[in-house]
């Protein structure tokens, strides 16, 4: 049953205020989305060079310009959303995945074990991410590859937290105790109980940490980290471009300008579904 | 209140030990021989081998390799880069200056810029219009902050020089360009802050007292703000020290960030453990600062540890 309400006043309680940021942030994440599922279908081949076009600025028929090998630089930004965010994606899986073992295990076990994990995230978190992904990729060398393990690693203890501090919240759940008492294995009790209930703020982390995500890895491969040059990754393009600033901005702002749209759209909408999820106006 | 001192001295050599560790095992789970991982892409020879197996005394039981390695760095002896031929506390001591400049400078910039920020804009359009400027610096990479202000700046004005660090003015960009997402950030959790200072009885007192709003605010409201917004000077620490490897190849600035990436690229092991090390050490002298600062800012923690 419910109230009834004098209509003006449902009305002005029911009425959608018009939000032109995110329906802005949800446009920039649909033509991502575009371009990273079918890149070939909105531009042109990103590595055909042509040498009597070189940096030329922006015009009708180049509409981001060309770069120093004479490459349409909007027909590389559109493919390089295929590889920006796909390690994106790849380290924010790695992230989340870990950090959910990683958080139940911590708040299960509690004791020592906890303790000496809880202050790895603490002290994993504060750390610069670019310094550690720097010594992971020292490590295991430059590529691909360790960009996303080196991410994934770095960003893994707010995942961690969260599930950690969820688990503890629902270890206490009568439906926990009883299971107990109904004499549930142990390893069913966590899958079956603890983990589906633990999960709940997950996405919408995972979504503000794919933001992040994109962001580090375009500036690892701003300094030559990630995906080596002839490949149109959005940080490489800015690399790449840097060298010729002073004749042709647009060669490394606009595909910087990409990677902005898209983090800023992520942190958007991230923020609200995060509002809604915790029940605070938006 | 020195037992809450000494407690946090503690816990924070505990993290040194750690990070100091992680390095280690670090270089220990490298793919290869340890050797090889130390000599990088240096010169491999027999005498460099030996002079390596002797510093590092792999020739040892691995606790006393580890021991040795950890009372080593206890005394602030990072090891020897032996691709470059000279002890990495050398290495990172030149360069550390003009990195030092940076992160001051772009430390002092954004403190200062959100102190401003958050102080004036308290009017509600005012607020979204900063608000949304603060969400998309801190959405920005900031090499595309640089780039763009090199651009305007340095290319098209001519005001401050494209590279280098032989000027102040060559200071000027890239403190900007660093000092920029911190005031975002800042400002943010220091108008939380403020808002919440605001509807404490405490501020009616003071308005009731006949003191003007912006004397409110600057005197009484600002204080409770301060100690959320020191939280998070530990995050702001690895945001300019990690920023910093970015913006000093942005603008072609000598500094720590340039040791880093020649080292990684170089495979240079012990400069890049020197480097993290390096790293967890200021965070955790910063991070027990922020502690102690809670005590200076707010008095009452100061009645109740005691």
């Amino acid at each position: 049953m419910t109230l009834a309400l004098p209509r003006s006043v449902a009305r002005r309680l029911t009425r959608r205020r018009p939000r032109p940021g995110l329906a802005a942030a949800g446009l920039v994440l649909f033509l991502a989305l575009a371009a990273v599922a079918l890149p070939s279908l909105f531009a042109g081949d990103p590595l055909a060079a042509d040498p009597l076009r070189v940096l030329q600025a922006p015009s009708a028929a180049h509409w981001f310009g060309t770069d120093q090998l004479g490459r349409d630089v909007f027909d590389r930004v559109v493919h390089g959303a295929r590889h920006s965010l796909s390690i994106g994606v790849a380290a924010t899986v790695i992230a989340v995945g870990a950090g959910i073992v990683l958080g139940l295990i911590a708040g299960l076990v509690r004791g020592v074990a906890d303790e000496a994990l809880s202050r790895g995230f603490d002290a994993l978190a504060a750390f610069p991410l670019v310094l550690l992904a720097l010594l992971f990729i020292a490590i295991a060398g430059t590529g691909t590859t360790s960009l996303i393990v080196a991410i994934g690693i770095a960003t893994t203890p707010h995942h961690a937290r969260v599930v950690r501090a969820q688990t503890l919240v629902v270890r206490q759940a009568p439906y926990v105790t009883h299971a107990v008492a109904f004499g549930v294995s142990r390893l069913r009790l966590v899958l079956r109980h603890v983990l589906p209930n633990v999960l709940g703020p997950i996405p919408v982390l995972a979504m503000i940490g794919l933001g992040e995500a994109v962001l580090i890895a375009a500036g690892l491969s701003f300094l030559g980290l990630g995906p080596q040059p002839p490949s149109p990754e959005w940080g490489a393009m800015l690399s790449e471009g840097r060298g010729y600033l002073h004749i042709a901005w647009w060669a490394s702002v606009l595909p910087g300008a990409a990677v902005t749209a898209t983090v800023i759209s992520l942190t958007v909408i991230g923020r609200l579904l995060q509002n809604r999820f915790e029940g605070r106006p938006a | 209140m020195t037992r809450a001192i000494a407690r946090r001295i503690a816990s924070g050599a505990v993290v040194l030990w750690a990070a100091a560790t992680a390095a280690y095992l670090a270089l220990l789970a490298a793919p290869g021989d340890i050797v090889d991982s130390l000599i990088g892409d240096g010169a491999d020879t027999p005498q460099v081998r030996a002079q390596i197996i002797a510093e590092w005394n792999l020739d040892r039981p691995a606790v006393v390799q580890y021991l040795d390695y950890l009372w080593r760095a206890a005394q602030g002896d990072l090891g020897r880069s032996y691709l470059l031929q000279r002890p990495v506390g050398e290495v990172i001591g030149d360069q550390l200056p003009p990195t030092l400049r940076l992160a001051v400078a772009a430390a002092a910039f954004g403190v200062v810029l959100a102190l401003v920020l958050a102080v004036t804009t308290r009017r509600r359009w005012v607020r979204g219009v900063s608000s949304t400027a603060e969400l998309i610096i801190v959405s920005t990479p900031p090499f595309l902050i640089g780039i763009v202000l090199l651009s305007v700046f340095s290319f098209r004005f001519g005001i401050f020089p494209v590279s280098g660090d032989q000027s102040w003015a060559a200071l000027v960009l890239p403190a900007v360009t660093l000092g920029l997402p911190i005031a975002g950030v800042l400002a943010q959790v220091l108008r939380d802050g403020l808002d919440r200072a605001l509807d404490e009885p405490f501020a009616v007192t003071a308005r009731a007292r006949g003191l003007t709003e912006r004397a409110v605010l600057v005197r009484h409201a600002l204080r409770h703000a301060l100690i959320p917004a020191v939280t998070v000077l530990g995050w702001l620490t690895g945001v300019l020290l990690g920023g910093a490897v970015i913006i000093e190849q942005v603008f072609g600035r000598p500094g720590l960030g340039q040791v880093t990436l020649q080292a990684v690229g170089n495979g240079d092991m012990p400069v890049v453990l020197a480097v993290v090390v390096l790293a967890a050490a200021v965070f955790v002298v910063i991070n027990t600062a922020a502690d102690l600062a809670y005590l200076l800012i707010d008095p009452r923690l100061r009645r109740t540890t005691s």
